[in-house]
């Protein structure tokens, strides 16, 4: 359809720019976590606020047939199914950090797209500063959201600068399968710089808007969880530090490792924030 | 019929067998945590099973009075295991937390100072200490009955520290702590000497 940015571009800038990024992701020498430990150790509220309830529950979840909603200061709104949105979308292979805002992380092999890329085929307008998503509500099939721990449905968002660098993506798999649905199915966002929770899952509403939109963590607890929520281990969390954190996957003596700055992507994105006090902007 | 029922079968289990089965139950835990059986983060896991298990016998500690005096049921000679299990299960807890969690003592101590529902929960280890201390006939022989009998009663604050400890850590608002506080704060109001006067009438 419109949605074919790289086909245009015959594939190869892209690729060569995915190349850099991919490079540079294994240059870090990732090692990522087992498929056991990134399907089995997730929050995802809808399912319940235990680690292992979404693996226990998500099966209940219908992500076929799916559809985003994409609305707002964009050219081309309106309703696509999810093969729609993946036409023309190169699916790469991201060697990911994931760091949780509790101070646990992993290493996660995701598969996606740029979301810049997305954005692009639907005509983001003049006046657009920032990118809203929200995550499937639907109350049959997600028996956590009978409990108000949040204000439902899991709303998150983006500065539009952030949404459209390289390393911001759309997940739809990882391991090269399709993605399950505990881990966010069929399509997740994963910006790898900033807190896990900021990576909204099974997004069925995109929209461009002129204001900070919502986002629920920030709604449920402002002075906990600000809108950038940048990984930043010079920051703490007002109830526990963020100086280091707990790899998955040691086991029972695992030693703790330190945070690094920007989710150790500093050098990509520290750009983003320049002239930010990352305190004040947290 | 059923209550008298109760209290001969009370009878015959021996006190001795709550410490069996508290310190083989924390074992089983940590061999589970050790060998993948607790998910893929035990460290975590092990230091929550440890608090709840520590908390639910707190209230278990405070349930052995009202049900004497609502439903006949005598659980006194139980009473005192019932509390060393729990201190024990509070240290382990605090140990998980301090040794395998976050396995430095300077950042034990910023984290007791600077984060208040760490030191809430600290505080409420900190009064069972005492308690666990003077858990012996001999500490009521030498301090006497009432003496002692007003010492214990700080289990009361330490039960609530341990379940506003709860409540304060979790994320968003979860029905599981509230349900603890809740019935902490029952057990609490039993204690009111409104109320207990009128429970004795």
């Amino acid at each position: 359809m419109y949605l074919n940015r790289r086909q245009i571009m015959a594939g190869s800038g892209a690729l060569l720019g995915a190349g850099l990024i991919g490079g540079q992701a294994q240059a870090q020498d990732l090692e990522p976590n087992t498929w056991e430990e990134i399907t089995n150790y997730n929050n995802f509220y809808e399912f319940g606020t235990g680690k292992d309830d979404p693996a226990a529950h998500a099966h209940m979840m219908t992500t076929e047939p799916w559809e985003i909603v994409v609305d707002g200061l964009v050219d081309n709104p309106g309703t696509y199914s999810f093969a729609e949105i993946m036409e023309g979308m190169t699916v790469e292979e991201r060697i990911y950090r994931l760091r949780c805002v509790e101070a646990w992380s992993m290493v996660v092999p995701w598969n996606g797209f740029e979301l810049a890329d997305l954005l692009e085929g639907v005509g983001v307008q003049d006046g657009a500063q920032y990118v809203a998503f929200e995550t499937l509500n639907r109350p049959e099939e997600m028996p956590g959201l009978r409990f108000p721990v949040l204000e439902w449905p899991y709303r998150e968002g983006l500065r539009l600068d952030e949404a459209m660098h390289p390393l911001t993506i759309m997940a739809t798999g990882l391991y090269g399968e399709p993605m399950p649905n505990q881990n966010g199915a069929p399509i997740r966002l994963v910006v790898p710089w900033k807190y896990g929770f900021k990576s909204i899952k099974s997004i069925v509403r995109i929209t461009l808007t002129a204001d900070q939109p919502l986002a629920s963590w920030n709604m449920a607890q402002p002075r906990e969880y600000g809108f950038y929520s940048n990984v930043n281990p010079n920051v703490d969390h007002p109830r526990w530090s963020q100086a280091t954190e707990r790899r998955i996957g040691g086991g029972l003596f695992a030693s703790r490792q330190d945070t690094l700055m920007f989710n150790g992507y500093e050098d990509e994105v520290a750009s983003l924030y320049e002239g930010m006090d990352l305190s004040e902007f947290f | 019929m059923l209550v008298d029922r109760i209290n001969r079968g009370l009878r015959l289990v021996p006190p001795w067998a709550l410490y069996i089965v508290g310190a083989a139950w924390a074992a089983w835990l940590f061999y589970l945590g050790a060998t993948g059986g607790l998910g893929v983060e035990p460290i975590e896991a092990l230091e929550h099973e440890y608090g709840e298990i520590a908390l639910q016998l707190v209230i278990l500690g405070l349930v052995v009075t009202p049900l004497r005096q609502i439903a006949g049921i005598n659980a006194f000679k139980f009473r005192r295991a019932i509390g060393v299990v729990a201190f024990f299960y509070v240290l382990a807890h605090f140990l998980v937390w301090a040794l395998l969690d976050v396995q430095s003592l300077s950042r034990v101590w910023a984290d007791i100072v600077d984060r208040p529902y760490i030191t809430i929960g600290m505080a409420g280890f900190a009064l069972l200490i005492p308690l666990a201390v003077t858990s012996n006939n001999l500490s009521v022989r030498r301090m006497g009955a009432a003496a002692w009998r007003k010492l214990h009663k700080l289990v009361y604050p330490a039960a609530l520290l341990g379940a506003v400890h709860y409540v304060w850590l979790a994320k968003g608002f979860q029905l599981e702590p509230m349900i603890y506080l809740a019935v902490v704060l029952g057990l609490l109001a039993l204690r009111l000497p409104v109320i207990r006067t009128r429970l004795a009438s």
